[in-house]
């Protein structure tokens, strides 16, 4: 029996073009049966993002896809602030518009989230029935360090921190995101360790990840900086 | 004067419980490390076991957390879960919503 919930699903973009009309295509295609809206937030692509999605809007309806525009790059943490001023769902998904992030698991967030009352249900690509495709033997080395180093500092209780694809309550997602202050993916570890400190009620499905289809994601000594400087302002402050 | 004291031990509830919320994960940590030096000097001075060994108990156990994580990284590796089969999924999914997008009209030429 099918409740009266709304999803509203927050895509910041900057230039994907190509990959938005695909991720639209495939959200339509996966969970016809669903009342979502998606609330696209670019930021001044020079591409021509916002056209597309402007045409996609004819094909689909301007009240199920949503332009929401801003000048120029401003962060993530504000993309999703920002969409969530327009979000009219009770629920809110977050997600990646380069196709690393399949709509196809959409189904799997919204049963597990009625099944289990949860406040956040995040995606994994470390526990079985996920996975990563596209990654060196380098960047699963690192990748799995990070993990374990944050598991043995900060306790999270989620096996995957740094994942992007997540299904919150709108009003959990309010009260998070006002307490964090990160950039890049260190948010997405602030938002979830965050949560869970709060007490909220976190589950996880698997996701399989194929990075980046179209472009290319780099993962440099700059980044490993970053994520090092993170966790221990994460250890010191939740 | 029992309203009181009663009012008083409930206040003193209260500041236990806001300081175990509020409680910072480090001083989590910082909490147990005290705990097991205390455990550890106490083990110097009743010389249960001989000091010699208890002196290189500190070694011992950063050396175990050595050991703990490498293991975990190096299983968590050989483990680690990958999905060739979603890229060629992911390929027919592009193939099929550009055919559906060209149709109607939204530009789908590559970039």
């Amino acid at each position: 029996m099918a409740k009266q919930n709304k999803y509203s699903i927050i895509i910041p973009t900057y230039n994907e073009r190509l990959n938005i009309a695909l991720i639209i295509f495939l959200v339509f295609k996966h969970i016809p049966d669903v009342d979502f809206e998606i609330i696209v937030v670019d930021d001044g692509s020079p591409d021509g993002t916002q056209d597309i999605v402007k045409q996609l809007q004819q094909v689909y309806g301007d009240d199920r896809i949503l332009l929401r525009a801003r000048p120029k790059k401003l962060g993530l943490g504000t993309a999703y602030i920002h969409g969530l001023k327009h979000a009219s769902g009770n629920f809110v998904v977050i997600m990646d518009a380069d196709l690393s992030h399949h709509p196809k698991y959409l189904p799997h967030f919204i049963k597990k989230q009625i099944e289990t009352g949860a406040d956040i249900v995040t995606g994994t690509r470390y526990v079985k029935g996920g996975g990563v495709h596209g990654w060196t033997l380098m960047r699963k080395l690192t990748s799995r360090g990070a993990n374990v180093l944050a598991h043995t500092l900060l306790w999270p209780g989620v096996s995957d921190l740094t994942g992007s694809f997540r299904l919150y309550k709108k009003s959990v997602l309010e009260d998070t995101i006002s307490s964090c202050v990160s950039k890049g993916y260190v948010f997405q570890m602030e938002m979830i360790v965050r949560a869970s400190r709060k007490g909220y009620h976190i589950k996880e499905v698997p996701i399989t990840f194929v990075d980046r289809v179209y472009g290319s994601s780099k993962l440099g000594g700059s980044e490993i900086v970053e994520y090092l400087k993170g966790l221990v302002y994460l250890l010191f402050t939740t | 004067m029992s309203m009181a004291i009663s009012r008083l031990v409930y206040c003193k509830f209260e500041v236990i419980n806001l300081f175990e919320d509020k409680m910072k994960h480090i001083v989590k940590i910082m909490t147990f490390l005290v705990a097991i030096t205390a455990v550890w000097i106490s083990l110097l001075q009743t010389a249960m076991i001989p000091r010699s060994h208890t002196w290189l108990l500190p070694l011992y156990f950063i050396v175990s957390l050595g050991c703990y994580g490498l293991l975990m990284v190096g299983v968590g590796l050989m483990q680690f879960p990958t999905c060739p089969q979603e890229a060629v999924l992911l390929q027919q999914d592009v193939i099929e919503a550009k055919q559906f997008l060209k149709h109607n009209g939204v530009d789908v030429g590559s970039d």
